[in-house]
């Protein structure tokens, strides 16, 4: 029989770990949106159950003092919390830098304003399409773009640098191209393009955003000719569909390297979707400090270093570039989170992932079945 | 809406922290960092200088010669230095270029 170390005690399994550099503090489940591959988890958290201003301010407090430097506001839509503006500002004075990842419905242009008089870093501001009628069908929300517009206007008025997040699938990833040159006119410094990742919703709606390996290939083309072509003018950062890429991401830069995942009720997760894999357990900030959590706690213990890999991750030389990929993605496809990521060429499993992949590109979209609808 | 293209650096750019960006002291790792969206940069000390350097008032020949004279090295390597530096910021959106 094989032990893995998951099933050893708590305190035989801890690796030196470097102090987090980043957290995602997700200060609440509720969202207008209905995104068809919402990266919430399946179990969404009441707002009964969601950390108080307080509470969170002593999360700030703690994050800095353990090293943590960036500091991302993010939900569910953030802008639902209505101590959006206190928090920013407790964050920013303690020296975080802050930044607010949202759709922009829920944003006022005096909001705006009041979050910028605040300290706020930075803003990632969502876009679904390049038109109306598509960015609101995947949204699930109408006027949702015409709000990002105005959004958009209100950010750059204030000063604080705009990235785009633009999440593409099957039926927009045709668009990246006006998406991008969207993100320019919009003064973007930066545009975030990730193609979407199939766990979680996403896999309710396979055959609606799986991705065709045509259309993969012309947009990595296209990301690198628009990179050469906008240099200086915006950054282009891209996560290629791993379906149809060679070897897994580097996914969170490795377990429990660089980021902290705090849920709206407190629980503290290595990434957002650590709660799909049932061997971990979470602490909570309600009852263990921090530090604590993040070096000692079982769930960040749980992936560390490479003592915990199998074959072929074990001896290959690149478990240091992609530490073996997404714990998520092997849980959801292998059905064991110690596996390699079976997007990985060298998996065993890979060869049945393309032909799904395949299959489900090819298929006729399923409408949409939206979260929250 | 004018598209703004890339900026090319020369001796006469006056450029300062684009807002978003800041230097800070990261006392839990010892060192300075550059913060910027999505971006954490530990900074030697030459880069630290080069920073601060940024007031957007002097132009990057001006900061080479105080450089110059302040450590008493080849100005022409102190300039170069500064420019691809101060390059690679720009390219990265991080600068606000004044003149």
């Amino acid at each position: 029989m094989t032990t893995t170390l998951l099933d050893r005690p708590e305190s035989t399994r801890i690796v030196k770990a470097p102090p987090p550099m980043a957290m995602l503090a997700e200060l609440t489940h509720r969202c207008p949106l209905a995104c068809p591959y919402c990266s919430n988890p399946l179990e969404l958290t009441g707002i009964k159950e969601e950390l108080s201003t307080a509470e969170w301010i002593d999360i700030f407090d703690q994050a800095a003092a353990l090293g943590i430097l960036h500091l991302h506001l993010s939900g569910g839509e953030p802008a639902s919390r209505r101590d959006l503006v206190e928090l920013t500002a407790a964050a920013s004075e303690r020296g975080l830098y802050t930044n607010l990842i949202t759709s922009g419905v829920g944003l006022t242009e005096k909001r705006m304003a009041e979050l910028a008089e605040a300290g706020l870093d930075h803003v990632q501001l969502s876009i679904q399409g390049s038109t109306p009628t598509m960015a609101d069908h995947v949204g699930g929300y109408r006027g949702g773009y015409e709000r990002k517009m105005a959004v958009a206007g209100w950010v750059r008025a204030t000063g604080i640098p705009l990235t785009v997040n633009a999440v593409c699938h099957k039926q927009n990833m045709d668009e990246l191209g006006d998406m991008i040159d969207l993100a320019v006119d919009l003064g973007a410094r930066r545009i975030e393009v990730a193609t979407v990742q199939f766990h979680g919703w996403a896999e309710k709606n396979r055959t609606a955003l799986m991705p065709t390996r045509a259309q993969v290939e012309r947009t990595n083309v296209l990301v690198e000719q628009a990179r050469e072509r906008l240099k200086g003018v915006i950054v282009i950062d891209y996560v290629p569909a791993d379906h149809h890429s060679t070897y897994p991401k580097a996914c969170m830069g490795g377990w429990g390297r660089i980021g902290i995942n705090v849920a709206p009720d407190g629980k503290v997760l290595p990434c957002h979707a650590a709660e799909t894999i049932p061997s971990l357990t979470f602490d909570n900030v309600r009852d263990r400090a921090l530090s604590k959590i993040w070096y000692e706690g079982q769930a960040f213990n749980a992936f560390r270093g490479d003592d915990w890999m199998q074959e072929p991750c074990r001896s290959c030389e690149r478990k240091h570039v992609d530490f073996g990929g997404c714990r998520c993605q092997a849980m959801a496809l292998a059905g064991d989170p110690a596996a390699t990521d079976p997007v990985c060429i060298r998996s065993p499993l890979r060869k049945g992932l393309t032909e799904a992949a395949e299959r489900d590109a090819a298929a006729t979209p399923d409408p949409f079945v939206y979260r929250g609808r | 809406m004018t598209q703004e293209g890339g900026i090319t650096i020369d001796g006469a750019t006056v450029a300062k922290l684009a807002r978003g960006v800041r230097l800070r002291e990261d006392a839990v790792r010892g060192q300075k960092v550059l913060l910027a969206p999505e971006r954490a940069m530990a900074l030697d000390e030459i880069a630290v200088k080069i920073v601060e350097a940024l007031d957007g008032e002097r132009s990057l020949d001006r900061i080479a010669d105080d450089f110059a004279a302040e450590f008493g090295a080849p100005r022409q390597r102190i300039a170069d230095d500064v420019a691809a530096f101060v390059q690679e910021l720009a390219d990265r959106r991080m600068l606000e270029v004044i003149a």
